[in-house]
């Protein structure tokens, strides 16, 4: 037993590791949160865009020596709201209008990043997260950014839900529709950008989908499923750290490993909904019917 | 904050409930709806039918406000749409993600998000409310049913509450008995009938000429323009059957009156009437 709590105890011993961990946990919470509506509006392609579009942003911050946290959430909010008006005013569709936005602005990140002699680690970084290089100031502007969008989420609950589920009843109630639908966006850009510290801009979007398409199977309510999907998140963060710890693997790939083996599992076993229950009810169905 | 959501129009109870006056509509491009001029007296029940893409649904849109006219005005007791919440727009089924994550209860709540406002949650009332719209619609022991799990008539019995809920005083149905069997159809005409004592005033789309014939007080004929609006008697006769539908039309001399076959329902099927 005590051995158990001394392997539990030893990565917590390391001042890094102890700000990765809760780093990792409000990432964990918060994207599943934020994600729960990605997944409910189909928003998946354009949550892995906006955190690709994010990178100039961090960049120019990262070159001016500004907090990385600064950039990057401008630049987010900036293309949220770009994104949202060329689709809105224009005939183009608005994968392509997220796509010619989202290369571009990768493009230009990663030429502003080649300037730079450290060119190759600063990409790892931003890439797939340093979640060992965690500060005592991204910490503080993490959880307080991340207490903000808990706080709007609550606050604009069920304004939220009527968007998600019926755009058009939002519309007839008159509820203010394109400042909802921009607040979504922006709150998407903020959770991204504390999220782009720990597991880098190319994996946030599993941070987002994964736990909270996981939760979609287990609930049955809009509320559970955020729960369900901030837990997934949670644990999915201590195990990948301690995966990280002590078999040496990248930590940012090491949480949404774990996060995408816990989603099979659940696609597997749901109760009512898994792939094996579902097996197992037509194999049923049909043994009666024959 | 809330500036952000403008104070509803008050009513101008001497104006009719529904008033369209030359209205026009371009949609992608297109000429969708021209020439439409029409009003309902409160309590009214109107069926607006023609084939596809006859303009119906893109009406009912612009009547809730939710698709601007290109010209003309809709005048809802007195005042433009885009200022009241009193106007419920009940989509076709097709058109609602029936896989979201939420409850009966749940849903019929979200016709009471603006009466609540912002930063509250439902207080007790308002779930009086919504129990209330549910018995009205003969639903209440399904209130914490997954609105996935529901059958196509009590699907769109829920919507019928959440308009009840909104305390809506002119209801827009999109396609409502489309697809449904008999006994569902009949139970929403049985509350189409006690909104009409409290005043309601319903506009619904279909395919059913048969329906639209019998069970309605007004009609109307919409193929990109209005072709003919007023009592079914009225509507129905050859010449504006035959505007309305063309080439899909046959009209068989009946036993009782004048048989008529369309070819243009969504379902592939043919309707008598």
């Amino acid at each position: 037993m005590s051995q158990v709590l001394a392997w539990l105890a030893e990565p917590l011993g390391y001042a890094f590791m102890l700000r990765g961990l809760l780093a990792s946990l409000i990432v964990g919470i918060i994207c599943p949160v934020l994600g729960t509506y990605v997944v409910l509006r189909g928003m998946a392609f354009f949550g892995d865009a906006l955190a690709h579009i994010i990178l100039p942003g961090v960049v120019v911050a990262f070159l001016l020596g500004w907090p990385l946290g600064v950039g990057a959430l401008v630049t987010g909010i900036l293309a949220a709201l770009v994104i949202g008006a060329i689709s809105r005013r224009t005939d183009i569709k608005e994968d392509a209008a997220i796509g010619v936005v989202f290369a571009g602005a990768f493009a230009l990140g990663i030429a502003l990043l080649s300037l730079q002699r450290s060119y190759a680690v600063d990409l790892t970084h931003l890439l797939f997260g340093n979640l060992l290089g965690v500060s005592d100031a991204d910490l503080w502007l993490a959880s307080g950014l991340g207490f903000l969008v808990l706080l709007t989420v609550l606050a604009f609950y069920k304004e939220f839900l009527v968007l998600c589920f019926d755009p058009v009843l939002a519309a007839t109630l008159r509820l203010p529709v394109n400042f909802l639908q921009n607040l979504l966006l922006v709150l998407l850009a903020v959770v991204i950008v504390v999220s782009i510290q720990a597991v880098g801009v190319a994996l946030v979007l599993a941070m987002l989908v994964t736990p909270a398409s996981a939760a979609y199977l287990l609930t049955r309510r809009l509320p559970a499923m955020m729960l369900a999907g901030a837990g997934i998140g949670a644990l999915s963060a201590v195990l990948g750290l301690y995966l990280s710890f002590y078999w040496n693997v990248a930590s940012g790939p090491a949480i949404v490993l774990i996060e995408t083996a816990i989603f099979f599992l659940v696609f597997a076993l749901a109760p009512g909904r898994g792939f094996v229950w579902s097996w197992a009810r037509r194999r049923q169905e049909r043994s009666s019917t024959a | 904050m809330n500036q952000l959501i403008s104070r509803p129009a008050e009513h101008d109870r001497t104006a009719p409930p529904l008033e369209v006056e030359d209205l026009a509509v371009r949609y992608n491009g297109a000429q969708a709806l021209s020439g439409v001029s029409f009003a309902l007296p409160a309590g009214a029940r109107a069926a607006v039918v023609g084939p596809n893409g006859a303009g119906k649904t893109t009406l009912l849109k612009v009547i809730a406000g939710t698709l601007r006219p290109s010209s003309g005005s809709v005048r809802v007791y007195g005042h433009g749409p885009g200022g009241h919440v009193c106007i419920a727009y009940v989509p076709q089924r097709t058109q609602v993600d029936w896989s979201f994550p939420v409850t009966v209860a749940e849903v019929v709540m979200m016709g009471r998000a603006r009466k609540i406002g912002l930063f509250r949650w439902p207080s007790k009332g308002d779930w009086d409310f919504v129990h209330t719209a549910l018995e009205r619609v003969d639903m209440a022991e399904l209130d914490e049913r997954r609105i996935g799990e529901l059958s196509g008539g009590q699907q769109q019995r829920v919507f019928l509450a959440q308009a009840l809920a909104q305390e809506a005083e002119l209801i827009l149905l999109d396609e409502p008995l489309t697809g449904l069997d008999l006994p569902s159809q009949n139970a929403i005409f049985g509350l189409l009938d006690e909104l009409r004592r409290s005043q309601v005033t319903v506009m619904l789309t279909t395919h059913d000429l048969n329906l639209a014939a019998e069970r309605f007080d007004q009609v109307m004929l919409l193929n990109q323009r209005l072709i003919a609006f007023g009592p079914p008697s009225e509507v129905f006769t050859a010449a504006h059957l035959l505007q309305a539908y063309g080439d899909h039309v046959h009209l068989l001399p009946g036993a009782n009156g004048m048989m008529v076959l369309t070819d243009t329902c969504c379902e592939g099927g043919e309707e008598a009437a």
